[in-house]
């Protein structure tokens, strides 16, 4: 049971879009963006509210990927595996973050929450092959090591080498 | 007039919204799975597809007919994408066909057979996901599903429900409740629609064949059925009968040669609920309070009540269903034999409904802790028992129903489609009781298959008025509108099944307009022809109240409130 100000916070998003079942996503994409995730108790309370059954709801988040019903990390790393990025040797990044999280296609977040690791399909930043980001940071042109290397700076809390300032 | 070319033949346009329905007008059988006339079109099965004359290929549902247009439904090209498509939904189904219980009923076995595909070049490499046993009316097998959204769609735009819908995307989509979750978590009410249009045996009904069958060869037992109203006209369906003939005589005589002890007609019963609920409604009206009074016959519409709506379900009717007072009724009168040849009784219920499989387990059903209705048959469960043990169904002669429960009245036979409730109960309270009392209640507006019917009937000095409604999400419009104060009512009947329990999730699928013209008409018949029209002029029931009811009518025919009142009394889907 999440507590109170969740639904609080629900309702005055829900106000601020309307009552309506076209409000469903906007919504949803808000209440993602306050609490960094989709909790699955307020799915089910945006549906009711909104009139729609909460099958369809859930239909709706699963549609996109960018719904999660789970808590997310501090850091989320989004490895691109676009084309360019992947014959640019994405995977070997990818392993190489899951090798050095703990992580794999089924676990997702580290348990001390502090990241998450997501592939994407593309990043549109196909000239800084193979490129990732984290939250919003891009990095571009990795390697196996510069991620070792990122993640290390990362997990010490060091603000991460100023390596681009194309976001 | 305006018309488009189909295979080199000329078809009129007259009003069909879309190709398909042209093409089929032309006597061309078009294969679709995701394809049904009362449902919005998907256009997601491609079975429909057809080429143009310019080679162009579409899906002939979702395609309007414009004048002039020159298709063709069998070209080469045609013929290898239908293939195509059979064989790649095979290639992620299942292949247990031999052991599957759709076995012979199936839409993707029969068109895989039909477009002549007899390999599968790809192998299923998907995981095997469990089955969802969860709720005592409905199974749900996603490893069948090949996501043509049937009962998606019938879940939410017939039934108002929304119990389960798509989930995520691509290779992982899947149909399923929110979250994974069991259908018995949902707000499921069991009625069996989605199975009904379900191709395959993705969903599918729960089945009790088995026990029941157990409970037969049990010398211990003395096995007693009881038929619903609509079974005698679908029971016949698999076995050449015409549709909608009345198979009740042939039914009865299955059943005993398949062991049954006794066998009751629940149209009796159906008489007793018209008794029990006019009172009802007659002490409401008097006092003003619990008005609208609603039916409680359908276990669907109950469940979804006390769901969605649990500030009317004081409103539903006290009185159990046919099948629940006709049970507690046959164990009261049982009890004494039982106690003579030391055999216990079990009480088979041969039922159009899934919903019933639910409504059995609820404890507001019970007489004093003990379940009534021991097992719940559904018409096809019925129909597989008959072609097991090999019965020439057609070819039987007929008989009689056991005494004393097998007098009914027409009034009790026409439970069976939407507006016979209502229609019985205005019999009931008809002071004449003439074949003319009889023709102006018949016109009084409560036939018909409109969703949403009103009459407005004078009782005496008042005006009631009357609705009756098929289809929950016809029933959670009406609800709206009552609450809002838009409409007001006095009396009620809803069934969750579109056109009432003739179109039952129990009775068998795959059935059109021509069927379902047939069941309406044939329960019609089955009324004309019944000597007593009026329940009241049952004079088995008035036996059964001054005997064995006296004194304990509340008891047998009433649901039970132990815990405090209506929408608490939980129970399966």
């Amino acid at each position: 049971m999440l507590e109170q100000s969740y639904y609080e916070k629900t309702d005055e998003i829900i106000a601020g879009h309307g009552t309506k079942k076209e409000s469903l996503i906007p919504v949803i994409q808000d209440i993602q963006a306050q609490f960094h995730y989709l909790p699955p108790e307020l799915l089910g309370y945006v549906a009711g509210k909104l009139g729609i059954g909460e099958a369809k709801a859930y239909s709706v988040a699963t549609f996109y990927e960018n719904f999660s019903f789970e808590p997310k990390g501090k850091y989320i790393i989004r490895v691109c595996d676009g084309t360019a990025c992947h014959v640019r040797r994405s995977t070997a990044i990818l392993e190489r973050l899951r090798e050095e999280l703990g992580l794999d296609a089924e676990r997702h977040t580290t348990e001390d929450m502090l990241f998450t690791l997501e592939t994407v399909s593309c990043l549109g930043a196909c000239g800084l092959a193979p490129a990732l980001t984290v939250n919003d940071k891009v990095y571009p042109a990795m390697t196996p090591e510069s991620v070792s290397e990122l993640i290390n700076n990362l997990a010490q809390d060091r603000p991460a080498a100023e390596r681009t300032e194309n976001t | 007039m305006d018309y488009i070319t189909i295979d080199s033949k000329c078809v009129p346009i007259e009003g069909e919204k879309n190709v398909l329905s042209l093409i089929r007008k032309a006597g061309i059988d078009l294969p679709t799975f995701c394809y049904h006339s009362e449902l919005s079109v998907y256009g997601a099965c491609r079975m429909c597809v057809v080429e143009d004359d310019r080679g162009r290929i579409f899906a002939s549902c979702s395609e309007q007919p414009r004048p002039g247009m020159v298709i063709y439904t069998n070209t080469k090209k045609i013929q290898r994408y239908r293939k195509l498509i059979i064989e790649l939904l095979l290639s992620s189904h299942c292949r247990d066909c031999t052991v599957c219980h759709k076995n012979g009923m199936c839409e993707l076995q029969s068109l895989a057979y039909r477009v002549g595909v007899h390999a599968v070049r790809f192998p299923d490499n998907r995981r095997k996901k469990p089955l969802d046993m969860s709720s005592p009316s409905i199974v749900r097998d996603p490893n069948k599903c090949i996501l043509c959204g049937d009962c998606v769609r019938t879940c939410d735009e017939i039934q108002g429900v929304g119990a389960i819908d798509f989930a995520h995307r691509g290779a992982r989509m899947e149909v399923t409740p929110a979250f994974d979750r069991k259908l018995s978590e949902t707000d499921c009410v069991g009625c069996g629609q989605c199975a009904s249009v379900c191709p395959t045996a993705a969903i599918s009904i729960r089945t009790n064949v088995t026990q029941v069958w157990n409970a037969i060869y049990d010398k211990n037992v003395r096995v007693v059925a009881q038929v619903a109203p609509a079974v005698r006209l679908a029971v016949g369906d698999h076995f050449g009968i015409p549709k909608g003939e009345n198979s009740f005589g042939k039914l009865v005589e299955a059943l005993r040669i398949m062991g049954f002890d006794e066998v009751y007609d629940t149209n009796f019963a159906a008489d007793l609920t018209v008794m029990e609920e006019a009172e009802e409604f007659l002490d409401r009206l008097s006092k003003g309070e619990k008005l609208p009074l609603f039916t409680s016959c359908c276990p669907g519409w109950v469940r979804f009540c006390e769901k969605k709506y649990p500030e009317f379900a004081a409103n539903i009717s006290t009185c159990r269903s046919p099948q629940g007072m006709f049970s507690a009724v046959i164990k009261e009168y049982c009890a004494e034999k039982d106690r003579e040849d030391g055999r216990r009784t079990v009480v088979v219920s041969i039922m159009p409904c899934t919903a019933k499989k639910g409504e059995i387990l609820r404890p507001d059903n019970f007489t004093d802790g003990r379940q009534d209705t021991d097992f719940v048959l559904t018409t096809v469960e019925m129909i597989r028992m008959i072609k097991q043990v090999g019965i020439q169904f057609e070819k039987l002669g007929g008989e009689a129903a056991d005494m004393p429960f097998s007098i009914a009245s027409g009034g009790g036979a026409i439970f069976g489609v939407t507006g016979g409730v209502t229609e019985a109960v205005l019999r009931r309270l008809s002071a004449e009781k003439n074949y003319k009392a009889l023709d102006a209640i018949r016109f009084t507006g409560v036939r018909g298959e409109d969703g949403i019917r009103e009459a407005v009937v004078t009782l005496g000095e008042r005006e009631v008025r009357i609705a009756v409604v098929h289809g929950l999400a016809n029933a959670g419009r009406l609800l709206t509108a009552i609450k809002s104060g838009e409409k007001s009512y006095d009396f009620v009947e809803v069934m969750a099944c579109r056109r009432g329990c003739i179109m039952g999730g129990g009775q068998p699928a795959q059935a059109g307009p021509r069927t379902r013209k047939g069941r309406m008409e044939g329960i019609y018949k089955v009324d004309a022809a019944s000597n007593i029209r009026f329940p009241d002029e049952n004079p088995a029931v008035k036996q059964l109240c001054e005997g064995l009811l006296a004194g304990k009518r509340h008891k047998l025919l009433h649901r039970a409130f132990t815990d405090g009142g209506a929408g608490k009394t939980g129970g399966g889907v």
